[in-house]
């Protein structure tokens, strides 16, 4: 295979379909952002829900040292042996009740330091400051009521939180923009197969002289092939470029400039995240133009 | 070189075949002109030596391969030991004279340095030496013909196949172009030869093989164009 030859042909395919080739990109680089970009917000809501968020439903934090002053749960000061083991039995005689996990404050100050790490909320909190708690998965998510009225204003309860209800929202809009996102994807990516299809046909029609010499004085189907499916891949190539652009654009300036700053509280995707979505990105917006042009190239230069 | 036995051609959504039951060998090194009206089965006949068709029924072989059992993949390999020339030429009208003899052997990988070796030598051989670097618009129409000549013999091919090839050209220039394609038998390549020139069968005295609806209706050693009444 002489290459030079095969880059030439190229760079006359290329330029002889300007516009078409200037849609492709586009319509590739959209979608794959999208794509991308539906990735991040999955990535996002995992970051989001931490440790328990999958395994329980309801937390029960128990008081410790320091929110005796703070909080009046707590004016008793940090919960004591005998009121946990009280508590453990209970939950554990309770039939709404499906499991029950201890999470001491080392445990608890493991997880915060790994859920936070990009954040500077990470360094500011010591393991003793953390609450031990009791996580409770029900048999039925509904039921938190039960626990809320047996739990809540014990002594050496500090809150019986819905782990739900804090975050369900949240998750919900999350989730209803990724689906939007992951349909104009959907939509974005027939525009993009569409014109690759049309592309490389008028492009086959074009230099029909050409590849029907070659056939004719025997050029490997393979060889023949090769310039259209390296002009389609070049193109996704571009486009998806263009997608790793926008992703990294859309990290630095909406989330870390904008979002960040603004939401404090909320721990933000971070930068490995998005590196780690650009080489799917990429793999895909090579090869789906690769192939599509492959199989309309199987219809379009018989052998 | 080549053989046919009992090959019909039918195509979809056609009543007619377009070959039946045609039985036929052709020798290494002989000269064979095609003979029949149009829609007599000539091309079909030439698409079938190309594998650009397969046969409905019976076998072909060619150079030595049976064409049915040749899986798709192997097609090029088997096209590169045949040259073929066309009524139209066929040649790349943005390309020079030397370009287009360059590229054929291009795009079957040889190697640059053979390349540049073999296509003056061949532009030599059809009498176009030194007009290399012409676009094919200002040449004739016989220089054309040449220029694609040299394009499919530059690979030394075993077998020629010729489709009309003096179709478009006047009665001086189809002598000067047979003559080549005389030449070019004589070095031991085997022509076939699709043609309605009778002049030209008349003259060169080879074998005249005729088909007609499909059939094959005579093969002559020595033959002319038509019966003589």
């Amino acid at each position: 295979m002489r290459a030079q030859f095969v880059l030439s042909e190229i760079g006359v395919g290329l330029r002889r379909n300007l516009t078409m080739t200037f849609a492709v990109i586009v319509s590739v680089a959209l979608s794959l952002a999208l794509a991308g970009g539906s990735l991040l917000a999955r990535e996002q809501v995992n970051t989001m829900k931490g440790y328990w968020y999958d395994k329980v439903q309801v937390s029960i934090y128990l008081c410790n040292k320091n929110d005796a002053s703070s909080d009046p749960n707590c004016a008793k000061g940090a919960v004591t042996e005998p009121q946990k083991k009280k508590i453990k039995n209970e939950l554990d005689e309770m039939n709404v009740v499906d499991k029950v996990y201890y999470e001491s404050s080392d445990a608890a100050y493991k997880h915060y330091k790994k859920q936070f790490k990009d954040s500077p909320l990470a360094d500011s909190l010591t393991p003793d400051q953390m609450q031990e708690s009791y996580r409770v998965k029900l048999n039925d998510p509904t039921k938190y009521q039960v626990l809320q009225t047996a739990f809540s204003g014990r002594e050496g309860v500090q809150e019986v939180q819905d782990q739900r209800s804090l975050l369900e929202n949240l998750f919900n809009l999350l989730n209803g923009m990724n689906i939007a996102a992951l349909c104009v994807m959907a939509l974005m990516l027939v525009v993009a197969l569409l014109l690759i299809v049309n592309t490389v046909r008028v492009s086959a029609f074009s230099r029909r002289r050409e590849t029907g010499i070659m056939r004719l004085v025997g050029a490997s189907s393979f060889y023949i092939q090769m310039p259209f499916i390296l002009e389609a891949a070049i193109a996704g190539l571009i486009g998806a470029g263009l997608a790793c652009v926008l992703l990294l654009g859309a990290k630095y300036f909406l989330i870390d400039s904008w979002l960040a700053e603004k939401i404090v509280l909320i721990n933000f995707i971070g930068w490995d995240a998005v590196i780690k979505v650009l080489p799917f990105v990429v793999a895909v917006g090579v090869l789906m133009p690769a192939v599509a042009a492959f199989f309309t190239l199987r219809k379009y230069l018989r052998v | 070189m080549i053989r046919f036995d009992s090959v019909s051609k039918s195509y979809p959504k056609q009543n007619r075949p377009a070959l039946r039951e045609v039985s036929l060998e052709i020798v290494r090194g002989e000269f064979v002109f095609l003979v029949g009206s149009s829609g007599s089965g000539k091309s079909t006949f030439l698409r079938l030596i190309l594998r650009e068709e397969r046969a409905s029924q019976g076998r072909v072989h060619v150079l030595g391969k049976d064409l049915a059992r040749l899986s798709n993949w192997k097609v090029p390999q088997m096209r590169r030991q045949l040259g073929t020339v066309f009524q139209d030429f066929r040649l790349l009208t943005n390309k020079t004279v030397g370009e287009n003899v360059a590229f054929a052997l291009e795009v079957i990988g040889k190697s640059r340095g053979q390349i540049r070796k073999t296509v003056p030598e061949v532009l030599d051989l059809v009498g176009l030496g030194g007009k290399g670097d012409r676009m094919p618009g200002e040449l004739s129409g016989g220089e054309q013909q040449r220029v694609a000549i040299a394009r499919a013999f530059a690979n030394r091919p075993m077998l020629l196949i010729a489709d009309e090839p003096t179709g478009n050209l006047d009665p001086q220039t189809s002598v000067g172009i047979m003559k080549l394609l005389d030449r070019i038998n004589r070095t031991g390549t085997t022509v076939v030869m699709a043609t309605h020139d009778q002049q030209i069968v008349d003259q060169m005295r080879k074998r005249v093989v005729e088909l007609e609806m499909g059939r094959l209706v005579r093969d002559q050693t020595r033959g002319v164009y038509g019966y003589q009444h």
